[in-house]
């Protein structure tokens, strides 16, 4: 699971009004190349809850992101290789998404998060 | 790998997961067809609802290509199962697409909301009794409960959400879901409608229908709501027209 998806996440769970972002737990973190396209980075920039995903990169072990960013940004090379980094080549493989809110936790194996939910959930 | 779509010999398979059938071919024959359209569309979100064997996803990533392109892909299933086996077969294939086990988008509605440039479906559309859609395993695949439209009733709105203002969405049906009542839903809700590919089996008769946002039909609908009319005559004509083998009117519009 990318850190685009995490940020794309927020808990499910009936009755939950705040379910963004979830907390990682993180087991295992794993990188993967991936090929780097600019365009994608700037039309993905405006969609991304940034604070999310600095959080979410520094709990996955990568702190190189800035605090607070920008679309001013997305002319510099190094912001946008960082931001390439963080958001596609860093894997959640092992670990859980737990809710902000209720500290329920959805596993996710072999980089697949279960947002499954039980019957008293829906 | 230049495949233009995933090779069958390289598709995963699990007992519990559906494999590859006439409905898929369908589907990814209609998506072939509208390559060029696609391509020209530049989607940066693509996301498959009930991924299952994971040929489609698949089929859609080689077509498009993928991160150099600037295209992204998601994919969901209720099965366990049919989630590791999409996972598979992209691998196989050398493509990525990011996958969640969830019940059609559950989780993904607020913030992916408006922005998935491409969806592909694939529903459990076949009629069957109500109790048995939603069961687990390879039944989710195919159950559809009364007209097998239970589930595609319960997907339309969700995809209208997610989609964004350019989005397109790809539905297969079969003939028993009653197709130009589910255009006819999706109309009012400002898509226009067209069917990409159709095909009959000794079992069944498939369309691929293909919905876009579309301008002229939110001036039909606020016609309508000026009007106080249904339907505009020429929306029902360029309905019925496209489906030309339908006793779909039988109950009429509402």
């Amino acid at each position: 699971m990318r850190l685009l998806t995490h940020n794309m996440l927020s808990s499910n769970i009936k009755g939950v009004a705040n379910g963004f972002p979830f907390r990682i737990d993180v087991e295992k973190v794993v990188e993967k190349k991936v090929d780097f396209n600019a365009g994608f980075l700037r039309n993905i920039f405006p969609k991304v809850e940034w604070k999310a995903f600095v959080d979410a990169a520094r709990t996955m072990g990568y702190p190189e992101l800035p605090e607070e960013a920008d679309s001013s940004l997305l002319d510099s090379d190094e912001f946008l290789t960082k931001f390439h980094h963080g958001l596609l080549e860093l894997h959640l493989e092992e670990g859980a998404l737990i809710c902000p809110e209720t500290g329920r936790r959805f596993p996710v194996n072999k980089g697949i998060p279960n947002m499954l939910l039980h019957e008293d959930e829906v | 790998m230049s495949f233009r779509t995933a090779q069958i010999r390289l598709v995963s398979s699990h007992r519990e997961v559906y494999e590859p059938c006439d409905d898929s071919f369908a589907l990814v024959d209609a998506l072939l067809s509208d390559r060029n359209n696609l391509i020209e569309h530049h989607p940066t979100l693509c996301m498959e609802v009930g991924s299952g064997s994971g040929y489609i996803i698949t089929s859609l990533a080689l077509m498009l290509g993928q991160e150099a392109s600037g295209v992204h892909y998601i994919a969901t299933d209720i099965n366990p199962h049919a989630v590791r086996v999409t996972r598979e077969t992209l691998e196989a294939h050398g493509v990525h697409s990011e996958l969640i086990t969830t019940d059609i988008a559950s989780g993904l509605e607020k913030r992916l909301a408006g922005l998935v440039d491409v969806m592909v479906v694939n529903p459990p559309y076949v009629p069957t009794p109500e109790d048995e859609v939603g069961r687990e395993g390879i039944a989710s695949a195919w159950a559809g409960g009364e007209n097998g439209r239970i589930v595609i009733d319960k997907i339309l709105p969700i995809a209208d959400n997610l989609l964004s203002d350019k989005g397109w969405l790809y539905v297969v049906t079969l003939t028993a879901n009653n197709p130009s009542e589910i255009c006819l839903q999706m109309r009012q809700k400002g898509y226009a409608a067209r069917i990409v590919v159709q095909r009959s089996t000794e079992e069944e008769s498939l369309h691929v229908i293909k919905f876009w946002r579309d301008f002229d039909t939110q001036v039909d609908l606020k016609e309508m709501a000026a009007t106080n009319k249904t339907v505009p005559a020429r929306v029902m004509e360029s309905l019925v027209s496209q489906f030309p083998l339908s006793a779909f009117w039988r109950s009429g519009p509402q």
